[in-house]
């Protein structure tokens, strides 16, 4: 870095030097100054229309955005005058304006950014006219997924970048001017009615309570109420290193075994875990994808589609439903371990311990928004009632141990359940973009050569990390006898994750650039550990923390490959029979549905 | 019935009949890129659409750019209240604008240009198309590689912000943009534009034909050279007129006044409003060295007379913005609204009268946060309106 | 394919899909239609690309960009301060009169719709009306009953 490129500027008196192209705001940031900002996102391009962050800048009259403007060399910024002070206070004044002010009734009361600068600035009396009557706000709340209540919106637009940049799905979007300005839909339709897929990317951004998750809380409240009820739960991989955000813990905590015991805490009966099924997943995704290996190398069967994608995604499957359902013989046929657990809930495990599975509330605590509507899809009643009767996100099953009055840090270390409460460390991983992929490969390379993967600490390190779009290239040599066919085969694998870049990769494929025999494509940025239903705020350094949380998690544990999993060899022996078996078709694979396409 | 003591200057050089557009162009051509701007720096013209930014720098800037794409582009959004003067100029010598942006496009090296017309303009496309053909002849007998297309509008007054009207060339809202970048670094696609009004371009053409000295014999010092006004309201001779700078707004009164003046306002709903006792204070021109007050203006003039209430003249200013705002930044979308019920709340008598000051408040805030000139200008007509007729908004 | 898919799908293939070319085409749909139908903006969207709330939103910023239903003639009336000194008003209410409905409606029979909107650029011939994309100016209540019948007149020739 040479000293040409660096300005220097003076920030409340205090001398700063950064790299030319720098905004004010990043500046502050580096002399800890802090700027309070309403549309700026680390995720996100530039918006510059709230008008929060306006700084004075001396020789100019009017002041100017310190999100949106670059570093002059000797700029004299004050971030704290009494022109600035005064024009923040009514700009804050004036979003509260047209703004629902029945904050304790708001599902964001407390953790709202609105509600911080406000108190910040001691906003005690508003003489600006309430908006709000004349208004006629209203509230989506059709989605099973996301509420949408437009009298919370401050319109930083943070939603409809995330939708189109991050996501590239455009469900949202700005509609009208002036006084009629909105954020909207396609004419308006609830979410439910578009191509929104549930990914909950604009509920982790929306600064207000204007995008929430749908809340199962009370129901579930309810269920465990209910003596006649026995309610299982099943944590998803995420979750275990989100939870501890919300109660107090540095972001990549891993908090799993507190998290069990605070659930035994709050009454449900049997505390399972997603991460059993992550890798019975593994198991038939695994020998789904030597079939289809095999149909392709051998049989050479046109009806054979490569790439195989994963499924585990709803945010993706419904994605890939609506803008590119001509791939949908490419997904999986298995449902995502969320579903299976489901299914199994009701069957082998409700025979396990001898209770009328209609007797059974089956819960998920899910990082995910997208899960709410997957466990309602119609066809996931396998087992013949709802296979998950309830999705609570991480967020939510924080509220419940803080409505119980569980003191977290104090709990004891506690174990899962059996008989679908062991996970491998492959399991584990599935949390991360690229977990999903690498389980499949610790599996399916051992599988087919006898051998480990050849990566120590069966750390496969191509697959890992946040990038977008990751690449892996599988040299297959040396194979036992059933699996000649595959000798000499390079498998090609990419891994994607957030929509965008899934879109760049279908793109990519359509075209015939690239071929790939195996893609795992997650919706959310840095997989479900960045998901819709994990703590916020986030940004990538905390995505990254996570992340190393998950991987050091899988390291911890004895139990690293889904196929060595003794709950998983127990329930092929005594239930399934085999991966792909007619039972094993019958509960733990579905179908897809084509969707509009806009 | 009063008597007028003088009547202002009528100049004319925009609308002069004058089919000489070929051989000007071909002198300018000849000259060095270096000269024309000179020549235009020289003459200190000044962006006619009422922002003011001196065009030979504009000019200049963009054409220091090592940017291989580059545009022209002739702001025809006219939606100020009170302003029709580029519709007339559209009308009647077209050929002049678009001599203007061949002359711009020379010197930066431009090879599109573009005429971003408002969709209440429609009516004007035939015979600008007609025009835009014989233009394209001359361009190929002058060996210039620069096509114009004309860019319909279709209802939206924020885009005669050169920012927003890039947006919405580019087929999106037209909010406007952050600045900087600025246009001559960033504007249309992201590239180097120069963005003039459509007065602008057709002066261009005039400093080209007669040269900066003449165009300087008009006007004062930092107001050089001639303005097209649009007059209406309480006037009995409504219409256009190419007038020089730097009058005083007494004098504009004396001449277009119906005798019965009671107040002018200067550059539209975003301009000033100016009451009679300050008619000889104020003048007609760019920011200098003008006796006292000096206003800006993209030439709209509307005059007002004694059976007028500024409460009304008010009310349809705050109504026009409230709409017409983009609604992206919140002093702006949310502070019209605020001004608007403001001043009716007092007016019913909803609000004490004190609360007009809260609202001056208000948009002193708007003029120094709000993300464009629109949201900024709002504070010239509500501060000059209710400083100055505060008992019409109260009784 | 209906006519109207069809109409889509030849102006994109006029226009281009680069996002440069949506308020041209969307524009076109209006001169043809008066405004913008969920059906249009979806075909738009599926030629193009651009997602349907992408066009609903850009087309919903726009005034002239309609969308919900208009009349065969789009009738807008300034309301911009000088327009309203000239006596705008009056001719609002001559046309409520002569066409039974009130601003922002349309007559059953779809031919006319009357809406109001800021400053045509014609104010020292205050005040001012476009139908469709013709101006009208030096507006009385009496010139204006010519005006709409003349159009009446068109559309009983047709």
């Amino acid at each position: 870095m040479t000293m040409e490129n660096m300005i220097n500027l003076s920030i409340n008196g205090i001398a700063v030097s950064v790299e030319e192209g720098k905004t004010i705001l990043e500046a502050a940031e580096k002399l800890h100054i802090k700027i309070p900002t309403l549309c700026y996102h680390k995720d996100l391009c530039v918006a510059g229309n709230c008008r929060v962050c306006v700084v004075e800048q001396a020789g100019v009259e009017r002041l100017v955005a310190s999100c949106a403007t670059p570093v002059n060399e000797g700029m004299e910024i004050n971030t704290n005058s009494l022109k600035v002070r005064n024009s923040r206070k009514h700009i804050i004044e004036l979003l509260l304006a047209e703004h629902n002010e029945e904050c304790t009734k708001c599902y964001r009361n407390g953790h709202c950014e609105l509600q911080s600068i406000a108190a910040e600035l001691q906003i005690t009396n508003q003489d600006f006219i309430d908006l709000v009557p004349d208004k006629n706000y209203s509230v989506d709340s059709l989605s099973p997924s996301i509420e949408k209540d437009d009298s919370k919106c401050i319109r930083c637009q943070r939603c409809v970048r995330t939708c189109a940049d991050i996501q590239s799905v455009g469900a949202i979007s700005v509609a009208h001017k002036g006084a009629d300005m909105k954020i909207s839909t396609f004419f308006n339709r609830p979410l439910n009615e578009v191509v929104c897929t549930n990914c909950g990317q604009c509920i982790v951004h929306c600064p207000t309570g204007a995008l929430v998750e749908k809340s199962y809380v009370e129901q579930v409240w309810d269920m465990i109420a209910d003596p006649e009820k026995h309610v299982v739960v099943q944590t998803a991989p995420a979750v275990r290193v989100g939870l501890g955000e919300e109660l107090g813990f540095a972001p990549g905590t891993r908090v799993t075994s507190r998290m069990v015991a605070a659930l035994r805490r709050l009454g449900f009966d049997s505390v399972l875990d997603t991460d059993f099924t992550a890798d019975l997943t593994i198991m038939e995704e695994g020998t789904e994808l030597l079939t289809r290996l095999k149909g392709a190398l051998v049989d050479d069967n046109p009806n054979v589609t490569l790439p195989m994608a994963t499924s585990c995604s709803p945010g993706w499957v419904k994605y890939i439903e609506h803008k590119y359902p001509q791939y949908l013989p490419n997904l999986s046929t298995c449902k995502s371990p969320q579903q299976m657990f489901g299914a199994l809930a009701k069957t082998y495990y409700a025979k396990n311990i001898d209770v009328d599975p209609a007797n059974i509330v089956s819960v998920s605590i899910m990082p995910c928004t997208a899960k709410k509507f997957e466990a309602n899809r119609p066809e996931m009643k396998a087992s013949g009632h709802k296979d998950v009767d309830f999705v609570l996100t991480t967020r939510e099953l924080a509220v419940m141990i803080k409505q119980a009055g569980i003191e977290f840090d104090q709990l004891n270390e506690e174990n899962y359940d059996s008989i679908m409460g062991i996970g491998s460390g492959a399991g584990v991983i599935f949390g991360a973009t690229g977990g999903v992929m690498e389980a499949a490969l610790r599996t399916a390379y051992e599988i087919v050569t006898g051998r480990e993967v050849p990566f120590a600490n069966l750390e496969i390190k191509p697959v890992r990390g946040l990038e977008g779009v990751k690449e892996a290239v599988v040299l297959i040599e040396n194979v036992l006898p059933d699996w000649e066919f595959l000798e000499g085969v390079e498998l090609r694998c990419a891994i994607t994750n957030g929509l965008e870049n899934a879109h760049q990769l279908m793109e990519a494929i359509d075209r015939g650039d690239r071929f790939y025999h195996f893609i795992e494509i997650m919706a959310c940025p840095g997989g479900c550990l960045g998901g819709g239903g994990q703590p916020f705020p986030v940004d990538d350094e905390i995505r990254q923390k996570r992340m190393d949380a998950i991987y050091s998690e899988d390291l911890s544990l004895a139990l690293r490959k889904s196929h060595e999993n003794p709950e998983v060899m127990q329930i092929y022996k005594d239930f399934l029979e085999k991966p792909l078996s007619h039972k094993s078709h019958e509960l733990l694979h579905t179908s897809y549905v084509k969707r509009q396409p806009y | 019935m009063t008597t007028k003591t003088k009547q202002l200057n009528r100049i004319d050089l925009i609308f002069k009949h004058e089919d000489d557009c070929k051989e000007i162009l071909k002198k300018s051509f000849d000259r060095s890129s270096e000269e024309v701007i000179n020549e235009m720096v020289n003459s200190g013209l000044k962006g006619r659409g009422g922002a003011g930014f001196p065009t030979g720098l504009k000019w200049k800037l963009t054409a220091e750019s090592e940017e291989k794409t580059k545009y022209v582009i002739c702001n025809a959004d006219e939606g100020e209240p009170g302003t029709f003067k580029d519709r007339e100029i559209l009308t009647r010598v077209p050929h002049k604008v678009l001599a203007g942006m061949a002359m711009c496009a020379k010197i930066i090296g431009a090879k599109e240009g573009y005429i971003y017309l408002r969709g209440e303009y429609k009516y004007l496309v035939p015979q600008l198309r007609e025009e835009i053909e014989k233009f394209h002849q001359i361009m190929a007998e002058l060996n210039l590689d620069f096509v114009v297309d004309i860019f319909m509008g279709s209802g939206a007054y924020i885009c005669g912000e050169e920012s927003a009207l890039f947006e919405s060339m580019e087929g999106k809202r037209g909010e406007p943009r952050n600045k900087p970048p600025y246009p001559t670094e960033c504007g249309y696609l992201d590239k180097p534009t120069v963005i003039n009004n459509v007065e602008t371009l057709a002066h261009s053409y005039t400093i080209m034909k007669y040269g900066a000295k003449k165009f300087r014999e008009l006007g004062v010092k930092d107001s050089w050279g001639s303005k097209v006004f649009s007059v209406s309201g309480d006037t009995p001779i409504p219409g256009i007129y190419e007038l020089e700078l730097g009058m005083s707004v007494q004098d504009f009164v004396d001449d277009f006044g119906d005798g019965d003046t009671k107040a002018v306002q200067v550059g539209g709903a975003s301009g000033f409003l100016v009451p009679r006792k300050r008619f000889a204070k104020s003048n007609i021109g760019y920011q200098g060295k003008l006796r006292g007050v000096s206003l800006p203006t993209g030439g709209s003039m509307m005059i007002f007379n004694s059976s007028r209430s500024m409460y009304n003249v008010l009310d349809n200013y705050l109504d026009f913005f409230q709409e017409e705002s983009c609604g992206q930044c919140t002093p702006c979308r949310v502070g019209c609204q605020q001004l608007l019920k403001g001043i009716k709340a007092v007016k019913r008598g909803e609000k004490p009268a004190v609360y007009l000051d809260k609202l001056l408040k208000l948009t002193d805030t708007m003029r120094l946060t709000a993300k464009c000139g629109l949201g900024q200008s709002v504070a010239n007509s509500f501060s000059s309106i209710v400083e100055n007729f505060r008992e019409e908004m109260i009784y | 394919m209906n006519d109207q898919a069809e109409f889509v799908k030849d102006l994109v293939a006029a226009h281009g899909t680069e996002r440069e070319s949506l308020l041209p085409i969307l524009q076109a749909v209006i001169e043809k239609d008066r405004f913008l139908s969920e059906d249009a903006i979806l075909k738009i969207a599926q030629e193009t690309k651009i997602p349907a709330a992408d066009v609903y939103g850009t087309a919903s910023f726009y005034s002239f960009l309609d969308i919900v239903p208009r009349g065969k003639y789009v009738i807008r009336v300034c309301k911009t301060i000088t327009c309203a000194m000239k006596g705008k008003n009056q001719i609002l209410l001559a046309l409520e009169d002569f066409l039974k409905i009130k601003p922002g409606e349309t007559t059953p029979d779809k031919l006319f719709t009357i809406l109001e909107t800021n400053c045509l650029g014609w104010c020292h011939k205050a005040p001012a009306m476009l139908v469709n994309d013709e101006v009208y100016t030096e507006l009385t209540p009496n010139k204006v009953i010519d005006i709409l019948s003349s159009y009446k007149v068109k559309v009983d020739m047709v």
